[in-house]
C-alpha cells in the first residue's frame, strides 16, 4: 500500500493539474491539432498505460514539447512518430505495429471469430438435421408441471 | 476485544466453510440426506460469521483504533466518517474480505430461496460454493490478514488515497464485487450439474435469477466506476482500456452471453455443454480479473496492493478451480445431450451469433490485456497495448451485435422465416437511415464515427419498441398498445436493456465525435467564448475541507448576456497522504455538461484552464442503469423466481 502511494503520488505530484498546458501549444491550430491527434496514441512511459496526451508527468510534458517541435520543424505524422520511437522504444506506442509477432495480437479477433462462425454453422447443420429426441421423461414432466403450475 | 472478535470469528467461517465443502458432497455421493442437509446452515453460519468479522472492521475503522495495521495505513482522524466506512474496503485486505462476505451472502441466498431445488443439486452447490470461501479464506488468512495488531500503535494514520475518497468510488466496490461473486453462483451451479451429469430446463431457470443479479451488480458497478473517472480523473474521460477495467469488463462480456445461453437451455433444452463452459468461464474471469488488480503482473493505473505472493495465491486459486471445472467438463460435456431441435434461421441461432460475438470481443479483450505479457515472455519484446488498439478491435464486434441485436430478439423460436421476421422493423430502419443523414447534415466535415453510432443507437431503441409492439400480438395500433402495460416484465426487461445499450452507445460516440474542448491562460476578470457560452473567471480564493486544503477558482458562465451558472472547479491538496487531486467542476444537462477544470498559476499571472463541452455525456451512464434497470425488472418477473411455485405452499402453514 505504501508503494502504491507512492507511485500514484509521484503520477499526481509530478506536474500540474492540467496535462496539456497552453504554453506548449503550437501557434497553429492544424498543427497543435495533428499534435493532439499523435500524442493521444503515445504512452507516457513513466506512467500506467496513460497516453502522454492525457498524462500530467513531466515525462509526458516533455516528449509533448518534443513532438511538437518535430511537427514545427516540418516533419510528417510517420517521421515525428518514428523519430520518438527511434529513441524510446516501441513500448511507446499504445497502439502496437503489427509487425513479427503482433500480428497474431492483431488478427486474433477476425480469426478467432470466423474459427468460431465456422463451428457454429457446423453444429447448427448438425443439429437441425438431426430428429427431433424423445420428450421429457415422466418424472421431468412431473417436477416441469409443478414448476409451471404458479405460472400466470 | 472488538477487533480479535472479528478474527476469531473469521477463523471460525474457515472452520465452517470447510464442513460446508466436505461433508454435503459426501452425502450427495452416498445419498445421505444428513450429510446434505449440513450444507444449507453452514452457507448461513458462514455468512453470519463473516459479516460480524466485516462488522468488528468496520467499528476498528469508525473508532480510529490506530493498532490495527490496516487502519493506520488508511485511515485519518479526520477523514469524513463515509469515508472511513469505505475506507473498509478500499484496501487489499479489506477488499478481500468484502468479497467473501459476498461470496457468504450469495451461499446463504442459495439456501433461503433455494426450497425448490433438488436436495442432491443443493447439497453439491453449496459444497462448490463451500470449497471456493475456503480458498479465500485460506488466502486472507495466511496472506491478508486485515485484523494484525501493531506492537506500537502511531498517534494517527496515513489516510487513504484521496483518488478514493469519492463517493462514487465508495460504492463502486462493493457493486463490482457483488457482480465477480456473484459469477461463482453460476460456476457452483454448473460444476454442480457437472458432477451430476445432467442439465435439464428447470436447471437453466434455477441458474438465472443469480446469473442475472451478478450480472446487473457488474453493470451497476462498470457504470459507476465509468462515472467516476469522467469526474474525478480530470480530463473527463469514462473509459482507458485499463487492465483493471478490463478486469470487470472481461467477466461482463461473459456473464451477457451467459445470461442469453441459459434462456435456451431453459426454454429449448439445447446449447447446453456451451452453456456450462460460459458458466466456469465467467467465474474464470473474475478470478483473472482479481488476479490482474492484485498481482501487479500487468501494470495499470489502479492496480492496488500489488504483491507477488498474494498474486500468487490468486493463480493458484484460478488454476485448481477454473482448471478442475474444465477437466470435469471435459470429461461430462458428451453426456449433456441436446433435446430440443432447431433450423438454421431461429431464435436459437440469434442466441448462438449474440454469444459468438460477446465471447469473441471478450477473446480480444484479453488478448490485448495479456498481451505485453506475452510478447515480454516470447520475444522479449516491450509492447503497449493501449486505447488505439482496443477501439480498433473491439469496436466491429460490438457494431455487428447492434446492428443483429433487435432482429434476433424478436425471432420465433424452433424456425424462423427471416423476411417475415423483417417486415415490422420497415419503420425502425427509416427512423435510423433518416437519424443517420440528419446526424451527417449536423456535423459534415467531422468523424464518420458519429452518424454511424447515431444509426446503431437509434436503431436499437426503435428495435426495442418493435420488439415490444411484436409481442403485443395482432390488431390495430391502438389495442396492442393497450396491451402493453399487460406484458409479462420479463419483456419490458429486455426491450429496456436492449434499449439501455443504444442509449450507452449513444453517449459514447456523442462524447468522443462532439466535444469542444479549449486550454488556455486566464486571469481573473478575463472572459473566454466556449461554444455558445462565454465563461468569465471571477476569482480564486482558498478553502479548507476536513483534510485537505482547496484552491478554489469561482467562474461565471453566461449564455447571450444571460447568467447560467456559478462553477467552482479546484485543486485539493491532502497533506496526510502527501497527494493533490482536481475536483472538475461540472454542470450536468440532458443535452451536455459544462466541464470546467483550473490549474496551476502561470508565470506571466492567470491560470491555465481547460473547458469542455461534453454533448450527452449523461446518456453513457443513463444507459447502463437502463441495462441494469431491465435486469430488475426481469429479475421481478415471478416467472423467474427460484421459490416459485413454493410460495404457495407456505402460505398454507398457519400463523402462530
Amino acid at each position: 500500500m505504501r508503494r502504491l502511494a507512492l507511485v500514484l503520488s509521484l503520477i499526481v505530484m509530478a506536474g500540474p493539474a492540467l496535462a496539456v498546458r497552453p504554453d506548449e501549444m503550437l501557434p497553429d491550430p492544424a498543427e497543435e491539432a495533428r499534435a493532439r491527434a499523435l500524442s493521444q496514441g503515445l504512452r507516457c512511459l513513466v506512467c500506467r498505460n496513460e497516453s502522454i496526451d492525457d498524462s500530467d508527468a513531466d515525462l509526458a510534458h516533455d516528449l509533448r514539447v518534443l513532438l511538437r517541435d518535430r511537427i514545427k520543424a516540418g516533419d510528417t505524422d510517420q517521421q515525428a512518430v518514428d523519430y520518438i520511437v527511434a529513441r524510446y522504444g516501441e513500448f511507446v506506442l499504445l497502439k502496437p505495429t503489427t509487425s513479427g509477432g503482433n500480428l497474431i495480437l492483431w488478427l486474433a479477433g477476425p480469426a478467432a471469430l470466423l474459427a468460431g462462425a465456422a463451428l457454429a454453422f457446423a453444429a447448427l447443420r448438425r443439429r437441425a438435421g438431426a430428429p427431433e429426441a424423445a420428450g421429457l421423461s415422466p418424472e421431468d414432466q412431473a417436477r416441469l408441471a409443478a414448476l409451471l403450475k404458479d405460472q400466470p | 476485544m472488538i477487533v480479535e472478535l472479528g478474527h476469531f470469528a473469521l477463523i471460525l467461517a474457515f472452520v465452517v466453510a470447510c464442513l460446508q465443502a466436505v461433508l454435503p458432497m459426501i452425502g450427495a455421493q452416498r445419498n445421505d440426506p444428513v450429510l446434505m442437509a449440513v450444507a444449507g446452515p453452514a452457507s448461513v453460519a458462514q455468512f453470519l460469521l463473516i459479516a460480524f468479522s466485516f462488522g468488528a472492521l468496520t467499528y476498528a475503522f469508525v473508532t480510529d483504533d490506530f493498532s490495527l495495521r490496516l487502519v493506520v495505513e488508511n485511515s485519518h482522524t479526520l477523514k469524513p466518517m463515509l469515508y472511513k466506512v469505505a475506507g473498509v474496503w478500499g484496501n487489499h485486505e479489506g477488499s478481500l474480505l468484502l468479497w467473501v462476505l459476498a461470496l457468504s451472502f450469495y451461499g446463504a441466498t442459495a439456501h433461503w430461496f433455494g426450497g425448490q431445488l433438488p436436495a442432491r443439486l443443493k447439497a453439491r452447490v453449496l459444497s462448490v460454493q463451500g470449497a471456493v470461501a475456503v480458498a479465500f479464506l485460506a488466502m486472507m488468512l495466511w496472506t491478508s490478514n486485515p485484523f494484525l495488531r501493531l506492537a506500537f500503535p502511531p498517534m494517527n494514520g496515513h489516510d487513504m488515497n484521496p483518488l478514493l475518497q469519492d463517493p462514487g468510488l465508495a460504492f463502486h466496490p462493493p457493486f463490482l464485487y457483488l457482480g465477480y461473486v456473484g459469477l461463482s453462483m453460476a460456476f457452483a451451479f454448473a460444476v454442480a450439474a457437472l458432477i451430476e451429469g445432467r442439465v435439464d430446463a428447470a436447471w437453466g431457470r434455477w441458474v438465472r435469477p443469480w446469473t442475472l443479479a451478478a450480472w446487473l451488480f457488474l453493470t451497476i458497478g462498470i457504470t459507476m466506476g465509468s462515472l467516476w473517472a469522467y469526474y474525478e480523473l480530470g480530463w473527463g474521460g469514462f473509459w482507458f482500456w485499463d487492465p483493471v477495467e478490463n478486469a470487470s469488463f472481461m467477466p461482463w462480456l461473459i456473464a451477457t452471453a451467459l445470461l442469453h445461453s441459459a434462456i435456451v437451455v431453459e426454454k429449448r433444452e439445447a446449447l447446453k455443454a456451451w452453456t456450462m463452459l460460459l458458466a466456469i468461464l465467467a467465474f474464470g474471469f473474475s478470478l483473472i480479473g482479481t488476479f490482474i488488480v492484485r498481482s501487479g503482473v500487468i501494470t495499470s493505473v489502479h492496480a492496488f496492493a500489488s504483491d507477488p505472493l498474494r498474486g500468487m495465491a490468486v493463480l493458484a486459486i484460478l488454476a485448481v478451480f477454473v482448471g478442475g471445472a474444465l477437466t470435469l467438463f471435459a470429461l461430462r460435456a458428451g453426456q449433456l445431450e441436446a433435446k430440443g431441435v432447431f433450423a438454421m434461421v431461429s431464435r436459437e441461432t440469434g442466441l448462438v451469433v449474440n454469444n459468438l460475438l460477446l465471447t469473441v470481443s471478450c477473446f480480444v479483450v484479453f488478448i490485448g490485456t495479456i498481451w505485453p505479457l506475452v510478447a515480454e515472455i516470447l520475444w522479449n519484446r516491450a509492447v503497449s497495448v493501449g486505447a488505439p488498439f482496443f477501439n480498433a478491435a473491439f469496436m466491429p464486434f460490438i457494431i455487428l451485435l447492434a446492428i443483429v441485436l433487435p432482429v434476433g430478439a424478436v425471432l420465433p423460436w424452433k424456425r424462423a422465416e427471416l423476411g417475415r421476421a423483417l417486415r415490422p422493423f420497415a419503420g425502425a430502419l427509416a427512423v435510423t437511415v433518416a437519424a443517420a443523414l440528419l446526424a451527417y447534415a449536423l456535423t459534415s466535415g467531422r468523424s464518420a464515427l458519429g452518424p454511424l453510432g447515431v444509426a446503431l443507437a437509434v436503431w436499437l431503441v426503435a428495435g426495442s419498441a418493435v420488439d415490444l409492439l411484436q409481442r403485443c400480438g395482432r390488431g390495430g395500433l391502438g389495442s396492442r398498445l393497450a396491451r402493453l402495460t399487460r406484458l409479462p416484465r420479463a419483456d419490458w426487461g429486455r426491450a429496456t436493456a436492449h434499449a439501455g445499450l443504444g442509449v450507452t452507445i449513444f453517449g459514447v460516440v456523442a462524447l468522443t465525435s462532439w466535444a469542444v474542448e479549449d486550454i488556455r491562460v486566464v486571469k481573473p476578470g478575463q472572459s473566454y467564448d466556449l461554444g455558445a457560452y462565454s465563461v468569465e473567471l471571477v476569482g480564486v480564493h482558498d478553502e479548507a475541507g476536513p483534510n485537505y486544503t482547496a484552491r478554489v477558482a469561482e467562474m461565471r458562465v453566461t449564455k447571450g448576456g444571460a447568467e447560467v451558472g456559478r462553477m467552482f472547479p479546484a485543486k485539493r491538496t491532502y497533506p496526510f497522504a502527501g497527494m493533490a487531486t482536481t475536483e472538475a467542476a461540472i454542470r450536468p444537462g440532458i443535452l451536455g455538461d459544462i466541464y470546467l477544470v483550473v490549474g496551476d498559476p502561470q508565470d506571466g499571472g492567470g491560470y491555465a484552464v481547460r473547458s469542455y463541452l461534453k454533448p450527452f455525456a449523461d446518456w453513457l451512464w443513463l444507459g447502463g442503469l437502463m441495462m441494469a434497470f431491465g435486469g430488475v425488472l426481469s429479475l421481478s418477473d415471478r416467472r423467474y423466481r427460484v421459490a416459485a411455485g413454493a410460495r404457495r405452499a407456505l402460505t398454507a402453514v398457519p400463523a402462530e
